[in-house]
């Protein structure tokens, strides 16, 4: 099965379970977990279920399109589900059988793995599943978000994308990996992988990038201030994605690193914070709204 | 009586293997716990767990509380009967309060007294309707660590999925997290189905059935059977780890153990490199052959059974071909790095934020194990080597083999730096300074390693300190405990005599110096002096050592910690001597009366009375002459010892306290000359004698 199959075989599966199917959100970000659609939604009372692809960048795993097994930008498929539902595993095992996955014919496990996220004040509990071994998955029950408590629970369930294609298709390269009839990751991401590595470790201009730094927070704080958080949180995505590239590039010091990171989690507390209460004034519609269907 | 067996079943999304076992332990004590509060007579009890499952099955459940059958005693008979001779509202009261009538009421007498007594009788209620209780004892299971789910509210290890409840063949009701009990478990996640469990004595049975082996211990024993199989039949030896057999048996319900192989040019990989990317990143089972040489196979352990299990075997070579690759590739790149350059990355790495970077740290531990070098006396060569070792002790953090395995810290850098052609004692030293590393764990054995060692865990216990960060109760992030300890033993066993207020003095000196923290010197010398007598007094115990003996050497005079230990255990060795009441006694007599001195003087010998006086003086003398000469603190006991006929023969004959101003304080500075010697050995009043 190739990759655009899996995607499309993954979207039908969640689109079935009462999933919005959603497109990657526009900004730059370094995991699924990052987009509005899971962080800010899975704040607060008002259910949500959504199902998207999201490419993710990690400036610092670049390596000019060279490794088999690492890229600057890979794809995970993101399940988002609030409350999470009783039979959550048996609805993402059932995802795996979709894929062509036989539980029957493999080892199929979970295994403990807590995640947490301390600059974006993030902690979850769940399991990393094992498909013969291989970690394809990251299963996470939300526990806090931003800093605040989540009540109810979303159930985060993210897909490594190449992970799970290089074993369906069995490949050991990730650029031999065929995207669609024709079609490898080579063909679509080499040169960008070659070329987005060169701009992070040689090319890219550390004082520009600081001072983008800058202002995207300042930006961010007085788009806070403005009670606008979908504005306010995307340029703390910004500031997120700036770091990563000023990381990997080595010219962040050691003291700055760690402000950087409390700078940033200020941010995404305070942004979090707002969400809430932007979505309370408005009454938690989408609370209200299934409160209103069950009646009829 | 009808008595039935009792199931009580949790069903959960798969728990953490290492909460697997203590959980199910939890659950079987806390039942007991609750039968017996209740009243309720019980057989054995029986306990399962897999990842998905904790249960308890308890035999000989009694039908009915135990009926109370006894008497109560109320008031004495002169309150209970008020002057005519009827009842008193204090006995009506009483009988009223035990559920019974005044005419229930009969006097008894006890010690010389005639109390009021009723005959209690209360019926044992129906277990049955008891056991709905359960409910409480499943909530209260506490866990490692706690999780919320969905809409609810409970925290708990895992969402509950599923409660079989049954006394006898029925269902006790009660209902959890929107999970009502019932009789239905759930089988094997692929394999098995959900079925029906009759009672206690088909659990096991019903999901065998199903593909589950409830018993931990007999799942235990397949997993051996089939490493032994394998063994056998390829002539191999799979050494078993325990923790890693106790966690792959609590990652699987139904165990099946199979082979992979690799490709043999990594076995050029270090040996450590290859064991932590099978055990503790796969959980497999690395191959040995008979000779103990590493072969290029693993047994690993599925969920399940035999079915396409080359397909399994294949899936788990793919991922460990892909570590070792990367491993592979880390190892030759870090043998293409030098160890000067990557010393000077760790300016670029904090370790800790009020501390400071690495790099701060490694220059503070080449200078405090410099110090403690010059205070242990080693040889120069051990000096040079140390402060090569302490340099270069964590250039492996930045290299990229123990950035992917973070628990290979030490063991890479002992064989780069081998393979980089550094010192052997030097390579050694690198990965020795971690020890000990555990609790049973052995200490440096080298006194380079050693050195350094101290020097890593003095530093980091004082930054800590400085910057407050202070173990307390239970909590102790940075094993700072744990690390103090190492510090103790790996002086006690290189019997290293430097008085650990100065060991501890290097450390906070450097700290201070590089301004961490804002506590002055004294303070955080006391701070740390405080918590190493307390880590001291732990190990002292461990050996088994009396708590007020252990107070008694602690007590003493300076000293070093080899010393404290010897003392110890020479009181340990002589408390069941016949003359060791007297001994002490007669040197605790010394030391009590010594502290009544005012101020130290020098004896003056010519203002002695008795001869007595002049006989303890002049073996006093003796003592002086004798005592650095002992080689042994038994050496000194036996110096102390030898004075108790001639101290009892003084107080027998000598007032201390005497009325000639001149004379008692000439006998208490006398008194506080041999007491100095005495609390040199132990805080000897401190020994409890009987």
């Amino acid at each position: 099965m190739n990759i655009q199959d899996m995607i499309l075989t993954l979207q039908k599966h969640w689109s079935d379970q009462g999933c919005i199917l959603m497109q990657a959100y526009d900004v730059e970000k370094g995991a699924g977990t990052m987009s509005p659609y899971t962080f800010l939604r899975a704040i607060g009372p008002e259910p949500w279920n959504v199902a998207y692809v999201e490419p993710s960048r990690r400036p610092a795993d670049g390596r000019y399109g060279d490794n088999p097994n690492r890229l600057y930008q890979h794809h995970q498929f993101q399940v988002i589900m609030k409350p999470s539902p009783d039979n959550i595993q048996e609805l993402y095992l059932d995802s795996l059988k979709a894929l062509g996955i036989d539980p029957l014919e493999h080892d199929i496990r979970f295994v403990e793995d807590n995640w947490e996220n301390p600059s974006l004040g993030c902690a979850g509990l769940g399991w990393e599943v094992w498909l013969d071994g291989m970690e394809i998955t990251q299963f996470t029950y939300f526990q806090q978000v931003g800093g605040l408590e989540c009540k109810p629970v979303s159930v985060e369930i993210t897909y490594g994308i190449e992970r799970l294609a290089s074993y369906i298709q069995e490949k050991e390269n990730v650029f031999e990996l065929e995207w669609t009839n024709g079609f490898t990751v080579h063909d679509i991401f080499y040169q960008p992988e070659f070329e987005h590595s060169k701009y992070t470790f040689e090319t890219s201009d550390p004082d520009m990038l600081f001072n983008l730094f800058g202002v995207y927070e300042k930006e961010a704080k007085r788009q806070m201030d403005e009670g606008l958080v979908h504005p306010a949180y995307d340029y703390v995505l910004k500031c997120s994605h700036v770091f990563n590239v000023l990381d990997a590039r080595g010219a962040i010091s050691v003291t700055e690193r760690t402000a950087y990171i409390g700078r940033m989690r200020n941010l995404a507390r305070q942004v979090a914070k707002t969400f809430y209460d932007e979505r309370e004034k408005l009454g938690f519609p989408i609370l209200n709204r299934k409160g209103d269907a069950d009646h009829e | 009586m009808n008595n039935q067996h009792l199931l009580l079943e949790i069903g959960l999304e798969e728990m953490p293997a290492r909460f697997v076992t203590q959980s199910m332990n939890q659950l079987g004590e806390k039942v007991g716990k609750f039968l017996t509060e209740q009243n309720i007579e019980f057989g054995g009890i029986q306990l399962y767990s897999t990842p998905r499952r904790l249960a308890v099955i308890v035999k000989d459940v009694s039908e009915a509380q135990k009926d109370i059958n006894e008497e109560a005693k109320g008031p004495a008979k002169k309150i209970a009967l008020s002057e005519n001779g009827d009842w008193s509202k204090a006995a009506a009261g009483f009988a009223k309060g035990q559920g019974m009538s005044v005419e229930d009421i009969f006097f008894k007498e006890l010690n010389g007294i005639e109390y009021a007594y009723v005959n209690k009788f209360v019926k044992g209620r129906h277990t049955a309707d008891l056991l709905p209780l359960l409910k409480e004892v499943v909530l209260n299971l506490t866990f490692g660590k706690n999780m919320r789910w969905g809409s609810s509210d409970i925290r708990y290890v895992r969402p509950i999925k599923w409660v079989v409840a049954l006394f006898g063949s029925n269902v006790i009701p009660f209902e959890l997290a929107g999970v009502q009990t019932g009789n239905v478990t759930t089988g094997h996640r692929f394999l098995g189905k959900t079925a029906n469990v009759l009672d206690a004595s088909s659990y096991e049975d019903t999901l065998r059935k199903q593909f589950v082996i409830a018993n931990p211990d007999e799942r235990r024993k397949l997993i051996l059977d089939g490493l032994k199989k394998l063994e056998t039949e390829n002539n191999w030896a799979i050494p078993v780890d325990e923790s890693l057999l106790e966690e792959v048996n609590n990652l699987v319900e139904f165990p099946t153990a199979l082979f992979g192989s690799f490709n043999e040019e990594f076995l050029a990989l270090p040996e450590e490199v290859l064991i932590t990317s099978m055990k503790e990143h796969q959980r497999y089972f690395p191959v040995k052959d008979a000779d103990g040489t590493l072969l290029p196979y693993f047994v690993t352990v599925r969920n399940g059974n035999d079915y396409e299990i080359d397909k399994v075997a294949r899936g788990n070579e793919k991922v460990l071909r892909a570590r070792l690759a990367d491993a592979d590739f880390f190892y030759k790149e870090d043998q293409k790095a030098n160890i000067d350059d990557l010393v000077k990355k760790l300016e670029k790495i904090v370790y800790h934020e009020k501390i400071g970077t690495l790099s701060e740290k490694v220059a503070r531990i080449r200078r405090i194990s410099a110090a403690l070098g010059n205070l242990t006396h080693v040889s120069e060569e051990v000096k040079a080597a140390a402060d090569r070792a302490a340099q270069i002790c964590k250039f492996d953090l930045v290299t990229q083999m123990v950035y992917e395995f973070p628990e290979l810290q030490g063991v890479m850098g002992e064989k780069y730096a081998r393979q980089k052609g550094e010192k052997e004692e030097v390579a050694a030293a690198i990965n020795e300074h971690y020890k000990p590393r555990f609790a049973e764990d052995t200490v440096p054995s080298s006194e380079t390693g050693a050195l350094v060692s101290l020097a890593d865990k003095l530093d980091t216990i004082t930054a800590c300190f400085a910057v407050g960060i202070i173990p307390t109760g239970s909590q102790d992030p940075n094993a700072l405990r744990r690390q103090a300890a190492g510090v103790v033993q790996t002086m006690m066993e290189h019997n290293w005599n430097v008085p650990l207020e100065d060991v501890i003095g290097t450390a906070v000196k450097e700290i201070l110096q590089d301004g961490v923290g804002e506590k002055d010197t004294d303070t955080l010398q006391k701070e740390m002096i405080a918590f190493f007598m307390l880590r001291v007094k732990h190990i002292l115990q461990e050996k088994g050592i009396r708590y007020d003996i252990i107070d008694a050497v602690l007590a003493k005079n300076g000293g070093t910690l080899k010393e404290t230990e010897e003392a110890a255990s020479v009181l340990m060795n002589h408390k069941e001597d016949d003359d060791f009441k007297e001994t002490i006694e007669a040197l605790s007599r010394v030391v009590n009366i010594s502290k009544k001195a005012e101020g130290s003087h020098n004896v003056d010998t010519s203002l002695f009375e008795n001869d007595e006086e002049k006989q303890l003086h002049l073996a006093y003398t003796e003592l002086e002459k004798s005592w650095n000469k002992a080689d042994s603190m038994e050496a000194r006991y036996v110096l102390l010892e030898g004075l108790k006929p001639m101290i009892e023969q003084y107080f027998d004959n000598t007032m201390v306290m005497a009325e000639d101003e001149k004379v008692k304080q000439n006998r208490l500075a006398f008194m506080s000359h041999l007491a100095h010697y005495i609390l040199k050995f132990a805080d000897v009043p401190a020994v409890l004698v009987k």
